[in-house]
This record gives C-alpha cells, structure tokens and sequence, in this order.
C-alpha cells in the first residue's frame, strides 16, 4: 500500500516530516518498505530569472547569461539554449545539484573560456518531459529563487507500506492517518461525509438474491454525467500510488479505494438491461473481466448481473462490458458489502487478485456504506455533474458491534508493559474503541472498521504496539535447580553420533533437495508423494532414497573435475506410510589417490561400502555381533546385482544396504563408475535399553589366547561368512574368536572350489588347555566345517 | 710381568682392535672356549697348592673377567656400528607426501542446529520433531489461519493431490510452527521446546530457496510475558554470536498465531562488506536486519490444542537457520548450501571433531 505524504495530509493534521511518519509507522506496527521523495531528484535546482544575456565572446551558438538566483548576486552563465533571453523565467542548476537525465554532478567551469555558475536546465534534463529544444520558461510571476521541487509541486513523497493482513482498516489513507493520530503524531481530521438525498428512485432497481454471500448491496443511479478526465490532483495522486489514471468515473472510485479502504463499482447504464442483482453464478457461466480476461465461474461464486449477463465478479473484478467510457452519461454506483470468507474463496477458486478483492476479503467496515455511497456521488457531482437518484439499500449490512472484556493489568502480564490505566483508555479510544470501566475490568466497544479485533489479546497488542515495544523489559525466564538437564532424545543423540562417525571417516556432509524429479526418482520405483503444484518439474518428487540426490551431486562434482567423492547426507525417505530418518553415504573416483607409494590411483569397491556400513553401525550402537549379511531388497537396477547386500538383525529388521552401484544407475545420472554406496536405516537401529553409566563387570583372563590356523577347501558358492559363523559355534565355551585370514582359488585348487583359511582364538579360563582339549575343538572345528561341504586341506 | 698379565696385556689389545664380529667371535673362541688360553690358565687352578693358588687364582679370575668385559664392549661397539651403517643406507627423503587421510566435514546447517541444542539446552529447551509432509489442519488452521484466510496466501504453499484419512489436504509444513501444535497436544506445560527442520516454500530466487531450515521455539507455562520473549532472544543470540553487545529491536507485526505478534531486528554493522551483527542499529555505521517473527501464542491456537489458555500463555518465535549460518559464518549464497560441492563443503564445514558444547565454547 503506497500513500504520499501530502495525501496524508488530507487526513491527519499536525507539523511532521516524513522521516516523523516512517519512524512512526515503523514503530506501531506498519513496516514501511520504502520511501520515494521525487523532490530529492531536484535538489540544488531554483527559480531563477536571466537578468541579460550577451553573445559568447568565442562561440556563436553560446550566449554569456547573468542570472537572478535569488541570492542576491547574480551568476554568470553560459548557456546554448536558442530561447535563453533577457528576462526569462526558468530553472537554474547550481554548483553540486546532479542532472536527474543523465546523473552528471554540475560544478563551476569555463565554457570556452568564460566560467560558468551553473546550468539552465530543459525539461528532459529534469526528466519532467521530452522537450529540449529549449530551457524552461516559467511564467513571468514565478518567484525566483524558490527550490523548484516546491514550486512544481513535485515534492510529494510516496512511502511503500505493508499492510499486515489483518489490518483491512490501513488498505486507505485514513486508517494510516488514524493510526499514526493515535500514536501522537497529528490530529485526525474529521472525515468530510457530503449529505446528497438526491430525488426519485434509481433508474435501475437493485436488490440481492444471494444475502449470505452479499448481505447489503446500497446503490443509486446518476443521470447526466460528463465522463472527461480527473482533476489533476486526483490523478497525481493515484499515480504516485502506482494506479494510472483511466477516466474520471474509474478514477473517483479508485480514488476512493484508496483513501478510505472502500471499493465501489460504476456501471454505465446504457450497457446495463433491466434490474441489476447480487446472486449466485450459474455453473460454467462466464464473464469477461476488465483485465481482458475470461473466467468460468461455478454456482459457488456471487456475481453482479442483469437480465441479461454477468457484470461484474462480485467484490473482485467488473465486466469488461459495463465498464465506463467517454460516452457515458448514466451511471449506477454500487456499494456493496460481500462476506470476506466468500470472497476468498472465489478469488482462490479463479486465481484472481485485485484491490477490491485483497480489501473485501479481509473485511471491510460493514458500517461504512451510506457514507461511502454519499462520498463517491460528491466526487462524481462535483466532476463529473450530473443528476443523482435517492439511494437504494438492498439488504443490511452485518451491524453487530463487539465488546472485549479486558483487564488493563495485562498490558504487563501478558504484553510485558505496564501501561497506566488512563494512557491505555486514551490509546484505544483514539483508535476508535468505546470504554466503558466496570469494577477494574473494561468492556471495550470494538470500531466497525477493526474486524481484526477477537479478544483482550488484541487490546494488549494496541495499546503495547502505539506504546511502542521499546518499552518492553527483558525479564529472565525461570531456571530450574542444578545444571543443565540433556535434553537431547535417543534419535537425536544416534542422528548426532552417525553424523559426527561419517564425517570423521572422511565423508562430506551434502543437504540436497527432498524433492527430486521424477526421472530421478524413477529407477528407485518412484515416489509415493508428488506434489500438486511443484516449483519446477526438477523439484515434484519427494525422494524415495537418499541416493539419487547424492548421485546428482556427485555428478556435480565430477563436472567441477572433482576426482575422489566422499559425500553423505542424513536426512527423511518419504515412503507412503512415514519419513523415514536415513544416513546415505555415497563413494566415487579415487579412493586412493595415485602416489610415489602405491603407484596407480585405487578406486573404491563394494568392500569400502561395508566397512563403512560396518563403522557406522557400530557408531550408532547397532549390534554389530548379531548382524547378518543378506541379500539385496531394494528394486532391481539400483545395485549391482552381485556386489551389494544388506545388513540385517533378521529377515524383517534391515538396518542397512551397502555395495556397488548398478552401472545402469549411475549412467542414469551421468556420474563416471564404478560408484560405491550405502544407506542406513536409522529408525530401524533398535534402541539401546537404558541400563545407567555402569558397565558389566569385567576382568581381563590371566592366561593368554591361543591361535591355530585352519585351511579349508570349499565350494564355491559357500559364503564365507557362513563358515566362519559355524567355525564360531563349534565350540563356544573355548572359541572367543574366529576370522578369515586368506582366501584363494586358482592353482593347486580344484575347479568349483576355494581355499579358505580361518585363523581361530581359543581363550583358556582356570587352567591351560592340554593338547587332549586344543586337538578336541579342532575336531569340532573340522566336524562343523564338514557340515558345511568344507574339507580340512591336507 | 707374569705370564697372567702379559696375556691380559695381549688379549685385551687383539680385542680391542678386532675389526669385526666374526674375529671377535674368534677370539673369545680362543682365550674362554674350551682350549681357550684363558681356559687354560684356570684349568691350573686344580694342581696348585692352596698357597699358590691363593696367589694366583685371583688374577686368572680377574684375566677371565676383564677378557670378557672387553669382548662385550667391543661387541656392543662392533654391533652399533653395524646398526650406524645399515640405518644410514635406509635414509628416505623425508619430504616426499605421505598418504594423506580423507578429511571429512559437518554441514554448516547441522552444526549449527547442534548449536542451537546446546544454547537452549541451558536455558532448559528440548528439542521437537515433526513431519515435513503435514496436513493444512496443523499447518495452518490449528495456527488459526483458516482456509479463507489471506495469510494462507502469503505462504506459498506446496501442496499434495493427497488427503489424510480425516479428509485434511496434504502439504509441505511452510514453517516448524505445526510442531508447536503436536507438541502442546501430547505433553502438558510447562512446555519450553525448540523444533528445527526443514520447511517448503514455492518460491526462489537469490535468497530464496523452495527448502530451507526454520527453527521454532515454543514456552508454555504460568505468567510468560513478551518480557520473557525478549530476554530469551537476546540470551540466545548472544550466546550464538558471542557476543555482549546484540541489540534487539521489536516490532509491532501480524501472525495469526501468536498475538500480539513482534518482529525482531538485530543491529548489525558493514565490515569490509560483510554484515557483522552487533551494536544498536541506530549508532552510526550500523542499521537494521529483520531476523524473526515471534510473539504471544494466540489463546486460540492454544484452545486449539486442548490447553485452557486462562491457564497457560507463552510465547513462539520462528527463525531461518540458513540465514543463521549465513550471517555467523559469512556464507553470502543460500543456494550454495543445497549444491553439495565438495569445494564449498570443505570451505565451510565444520570437523568432526568440532562438536559445541558450553564449556568449550559454541563455535567449537
């Protein structure tokens, strides 16, 4: 909402600046966004009269000019203007002002060698017109030596406010002006309401057929009138505002609008047939708006229409068809009051803003309309001529007048200033609120126009806000007994601890999108939510896995050159049922790097993922001895097929996959392979059972571990893991300890087989083991790896 | 001289210059093994009178001993030597790289979310989650923004095709604010919480982003006060800056959720032409930043929830993580922060190491 200082004036007497009002404004609750002061362009350019001018001693086309700036002494100027003579009125540039055409700073220089005090200026220097055949002339009687910007009149600050959109009051002048009175910055003027009962009913009959939508609908017609232009301090003013001057009838009403928050609609009779009504629209009726637009409407939506079509969409935009021109001399005003909640809605439905609609839905004062009806006819009267009817009042208009019952004491309980009484009442009574005390408490008559107003809340918030929240205190919150309690959650905490583990082994913390696109989301079997109304179709997706943004970002990377990628991310999965908290962790390019050591650069392999996976796991407080290598779940083209597995506490409790990517993946996201990955399910991490900081009671045995090494030939297909779990179990009271140490195929092992040596720790309690035990539990590891198809090597 | 001695004379001379371990091995061989000289003379010892051997076997002892001392000394010399020399062919330039541990960071949005924890942590502030996919009711008409509502407007919201079982629309939450609501309806007050995370708005541009962080803080309890809003702020961003010297500015504004409702500006200064937070806002060199929306939780919002709010009151305030970051540490691009790039991350992350805790200070 954009007002001018000498528009405010109009309302709001009293000696203040425009600094004074954006101080203020600022300051109870109205941010301003901006101030425009056309009158700073002009700054440093006067009134001033050429005393002589003589011709230029070396040039032709330049004349030497003596100028009356009003200082007393006159400068001398040299000007090239064909019309620069004796006697002229025009602007003069001093020494410091810049040139707002072209932003050059004058100084004081020789023209040809005669020094020149400043410029003669044309309009399209001072950027006020095209005209530069010649510098300004100024009648005779213009008073030399006034600043210019004074004597054009061109000094009316604009300032930008935003509203708040509860404040439908402040969408016009006067409510700013009341406002800023009620802070003691000026007076309000009394509002200037023309008493017009005008003769005979209106030409047209009006009347509402749709009360809940449009419970009042005032109007009256207005014969004879001149549709020319508006005066031009009218449409000075709307344009400062920002809203181009149209025709006089369009502008009263915008002007209207504007300065007291009321929206109204002109109809030109002649294009109207028979009664005009407020009612419902039909379903896929349609109307061409003014702004050139058609819209179908649906029998949700009001509109203004006669017998034969739709004029206007009530409270939101005319008809194209009935709007004003140059010919029309009959008119019907409407003053209508339509129900904010209804308005919203069709606005919403057809995606139409206007000005009428932002100030309807929001409310407007149901209490304004015979005012506002005899406000609009004194423009027009006063403009346009013209013979007006008595008003019709179809309808009411709601007329229920609030009371809040307030306690002043919670200006401090709950606003955090003590405010007196006395000052509070003064406050809330210069807003336009009725007080009436009883017995401490107040019952507070709410104003027509605040429909903002829901409870004693509100009255804090008026009386704190023109207070000034630079009074409010700080006072400390209470502190509980004792130091700081943790605060932190067992999520939290995990979530704390993984990320600080990965970024520890090397791993770069990335925040990607939660949305994806559905390309990208595509090979993970796509997402369960898309949204409706996505920013971009990049951004439609919420991600199934946390690896396709890795993946991208990582394709980033390798575009930047970058050569070995470390990157995670913690964050949700949005499955259909629920966001899921899960780390991916994400591997490409060099693991090692090529060097004087090792030569040629290492790339990452699936072993790297469950190291990670691994490390992680242990990180998070999984428990990692009850883990169990699985196979793949996820969709088939996401991992490679035979290098990824899951890592699982049984069938159903998947806390992580890990592996290779599947090249297919990463050629989806143009990242160069192979491309190592994990993901950790966090919300499936059982949680540890809180058992104190105690730990189990332990001592280191006194006897020291024994190792034997076993070599096994196997099939093939035997996962290695399975072996060592069944070495692991052969003997359980002596075996602490079990591990792969070496693993070959090729010469010397037969075809469809492997060699797998597994190194075990045997750990003595009371005594030593004899050779009867240590050969016992070799037999039992021989035994159980038999089971399993595997022969001791001979 | 004695035989005794002229043999000592003689031994420990050839020991002394034996040049390597092998002759020194030679030479023990000769004077202790077996048929050694030094053997030899001790062997003596057996056909001597007790007078005789009085005499000498003191000094064969003492030859025995010296021989044998002076064989260890030359070993340890001989063997040092060996060492001295094989070390120096080992020597290695030790200015060659050695293999270099991949050096891993922190988002600079997660540390300081692990700052904000620690901060009001203090002050005795937990912290709250609550989903990202939310449905309008807690969004926005439990916060007392109804459907017809110009506000709703102002959110540029994402929204789902999808309804709830209850027939609500599904959204993406537009701010942390629907965490107040699910808190206030499942723990009774007192309640002080923070609730960072992630939150969605359909807008972008330089300092826009259609996901960004917001971190919400919540107190409910007997007779809080925009007074105790204040104090809260002001403890928390100093704490966060570090600095004395913050000064808040509070506005009067709208947010259909909390009334009255206050936006908070932070003085700041321009250095070398970065925004440095500090100092009154008024004082030269120094201006205003808009930094957060808060105010007093609106009696409806709490009805909404179940609370009787002629009981309890408190206050809410909202605050851009990002933005957090971006004027503690100096990042000037929002969008660098979603990109991923490795150069930027390892800029402006932060080391594993590097957690905030009170003691040793929150910008760790």
């Amino acid at each position: 909402m954009k007002i001018t200082l000498d528009w405010l004036r109009e309302h709001l007497d009293g000696d203040y600046s425009v600094a004074d009002v954006v101080a203020t404004l600022n300051r109870i609750g109205h941010e301003v966004e901006g101030v425009e002061n056309p009158a700073e362009k002009l700054a440093g350019f006067r009134v001033a009269k050429v005393l002589t001018a003589a011709k230029h001693p070396q040039a032709d086309k330049l004349q030497v000019l003596t100028v009356d700036s009003g200082d007393g002494e006159p400068l001398t100027v040299v000007c090239g203007a064909p019309n620069a003579r004796a006697g002229l009125v025009g602007v003069l540039g001093l020494p410091g002002a810049v040139v707002p055409a072209n932003g050059m700073e004058l100084r004081v220089a020789a023209v040809r060698g005669v020094e020149s005090n400043g410029m003669m200026c044309s309009t399209r220097e001072l950027e006020l017109g095209d005209d530069h055949d010649g510098i300004i002339e100024l009648p005779e009687d213009a008073p030399v030596g006034t600043p210019f910007a004074d004597y054009a009149g061109a000094g009316d600050p604009v300032i930008d406010i935003s509203i708040t959109p509860n404040r439908q009051d402040c969408m016009g002048v006067r409510g700013i002006a009341r406002d800023l009175a009620a802070a003691g910055l000026g007076t309000l003027k009394p509002l200037d309401v023309p008493s017009i009962p005008g003769e005979g009913a209106p030409a047209t009959d009006i009347a509402t057929l749709d009360p809940e939508a449009c419970p009042a609908f005032f109007g009256r017609t207005i014969a004879g009138v001149t549709n020319g232009t508006a005066p031009e301090w009218m449409r000075r003013r709307l344009e400062a505002v920002g809203q181009r001057s149209i025709s006089a009838l369009v502008d009263i009403s915008n002007y209207v609008m504007f300065d007291l928050g009321r929206p109204s609609h002109i109809y030109d009779r002649a294009k109207l047939s028979g009664a005009l009504v407020a009612r419902r629209a039909e379903a896929d009726e349609t109307v061409t708006a003014l702004n050139g637009k058609d819209y179908r409407l649906t029998d949700t939506m009001t509109v203004i229409a006669d017998a034969r079509e739709v004029h206007d969409i009530a409270g939101i935009m005319g008809g194209e068809h009935s709007g004003c021109s140059e010919a029309t001399t009959d008119v019907l005003i409407e003053i209508a009051y339509f129900t904010p909640e209804r308005i919203a809605l069709t606005g919403q439905a057809l995606g139409l803003t206007s000005d009428a609609r932002s100030r309807f839905e929001r409310g407007v004062d149901p209490a304004f309309l015979d005012d506002a009806t005899a406000i609009v006819t004194g423009h027009i009267l006063a403009i346009c001529g013209g013979t007006p009817s008595a008003v019709t009042r179809a309808g009411t208009p709601p007329a229920e007048v609030k009371t809040v019952d307030y306690d002043p004491a919670l200006s401090a309980t709950l606003g955090g200033i003590a405010i007196p009484a006395e000052r509070q009442k003064a406050i809330l009574t210069a807003l336009g609120f009725g007080v009436i005390e009883q017995a401490g408490h107040w019952q507070v008559a709410v104003p027509s126009w605040r429909r903002d107003i829901d409870g004693a809340p509100d009255l804090v918030e008026e009386v704190t806000r023109i207070t000034g929240f630079d009074a409010i205190e700080s006072v400390p919150l209470p502190r509980a007994d004792g130091v700081a309690r943790p605060t932190a959650t067992a999520e939290q905490m995990l979530e704390r601890r993984v990320r600080r583990a990965v970024a520890a082994a090397g791993f770069h913390e990335a925040v990607t999108w939660s949305f994806i696109s559905e390309r990208e989301a595509a090979p993970f079997g796509g997402g369960a939510w898309s949204l409706a109304n996505p920013i971009s179709e990049d951004l439609k997706v919420m991600r199934p896995s946390l690896l396709p943004g890795l993946l991208a970002a990582a394709q980033r990377n390798q575009d930047r050159g970058a050569t070995s990628i470390r990157l995670f991310e913690i964050g949700r999965r949005y499955t259909g049922e629920a966001e899921h908290p899960t780390l991916g962790v994400l591997m490409a390019g060099d693991k090692v790097a090529r060097g004087w050591q090792a030569g040629k650069a290492a790339p990452f392999d699936a072993f790297d993922a469950k190291a990670a996976a691994l490390a992680l796991l242990d990180a998070a407080g999984a428990p990692a001895d009850r883990l169990q290598v699985m196979e793949a779940i996820a969709e088939p083209g996401i991992w490679h097929p035979g290098q990824s597995a899951t890592l699982r506490l049984g069938p159903k409790a998947v806390l992580a996959e890990y592996g290779a990517l599947h090249p297919a993946l990463t050629k989806h996201f143009d990242v160069d392979g192979p491309v190592m990955a994990v993901q950790i399910f966090l919300d499936a991490i059982p949680a540890k059972r809180a058992s104190g900081p105690a730990r189990a009671a332990y001592a280191p045995p006194a006897l020291q571990s024994v190792r034997r090494d076993f070599a096994f030939l196997a099939p093939e297909g035997l996962a290695a893991a399975d072996l060592v779990r069944a070495i692991r179990g052969a003997d359980k009271a002596a075996i602490v300890d079990a591990r792969l140490f070496d693993r070959f195929a090729g010469q010397g092992v037969p075809e469809g087989q492997v060699s797998l040596a597994v190194e075990i720790e045997l750990q003595p309690q009371e005594k030593s083991f004899t050779d009867a035990e240590l050969k016992a539990v070799a037999d039992k590891v021989v035994a159980a790896a038999a089971k399993l198809g595997a022969m001791l090597r001979g | 001289m004695s035989e005794t001695e002229a043999l000592k004379a003689k031994l420990l001379g050839e020991i002394e210059t034996a040049s390597d371990l092998d002759a020194l091995e030679a030479l023990r061989v000769a004077a202790l093994g077996k048929a050694g000289s030094v053997t030899g003379l001790l062997k003596t010892l057996g056909g001597m009178t007790p007078e005789e051997r009085q005499a000498e076997g003191p000094k064969i002892h003492s030859l025995r001993e010296a021989v044998t001392a002076a064989i260890g000394a030359r070993k340890a010399a001989l063997e040092g030597a060996a060492l001295d020399a094989k070390l120096a062919g080992e020597r290695l330039d030790m200015t060659l790289p050695a293999a270099a541990a991949p050096r891993g960071s922190v988002h600079p949005v997660s540390q300081v979310m692990d700052e904000l924890a620690e901060i009001f942590a203090d002050m005795g502030f937990a912290v709250a989650t609550g989903p990202e996919i939310e449905d309008d009711w807690r969004n926005f008409t439990a916060l007392n923004i109804p459907e017809t509502h110009p506000a709703r407007a102002m959110h540029d919201t994402f929204y789902f095709p999808d309804t709830d079982a209850e027939g609500r629309a599904m959204l993406l939450r537009t701010h942390t604010s629907p965490v107040q609501i699910r808190t206030m309806m499942t723990q009774q007050p007192p309640i002080r919480i923070i609730a960072p995370g992630r939150v969605y708005r359909s807008d972008s541009d330089a300092t826009h982003t259609p996901m960004f962080h917001q971190v919400e803080g919540l107190v409910i309890d007997r007779g809080i006060h925009m007074g105790h809003l204040k104090w809260t702020l002001e403890t928390f961003l100093k704490a966060f800056f570090e600095r004395d010297d913050i000064v808040l500015r509070l506005r009067p504004s709208y947010f259909p959720f909390t009334e009255p409702s206050a936006e908070v500006d932070v003085g700041y200064a321009h250095e070398k032409g970065r925004r440095i937070v500090g100092g009154n806002g008024d004082d030269d060199g120094h201006a205003w930043m808009e930094l957060l929306g808060s105010g007093m939780v609106n009696r409806r919002v709490i009805a909404n929830c179940g609370l009787d709010p002629d009981e309890w009151q408190g206050f809410a305030f909202g605050i851009g993580i990002d933005r957090l970051a971006m004027l503690k540490y100096g990042m000037d691009d929002l969008r660098a922060f979603f990109d991923g790039d490795l150069r930027w991350l390892a800029h402006y992350g932060f080391g594993a190491l590097s957690v905030p805790t009170l003691s040793g200070g929150i910008s760790a």
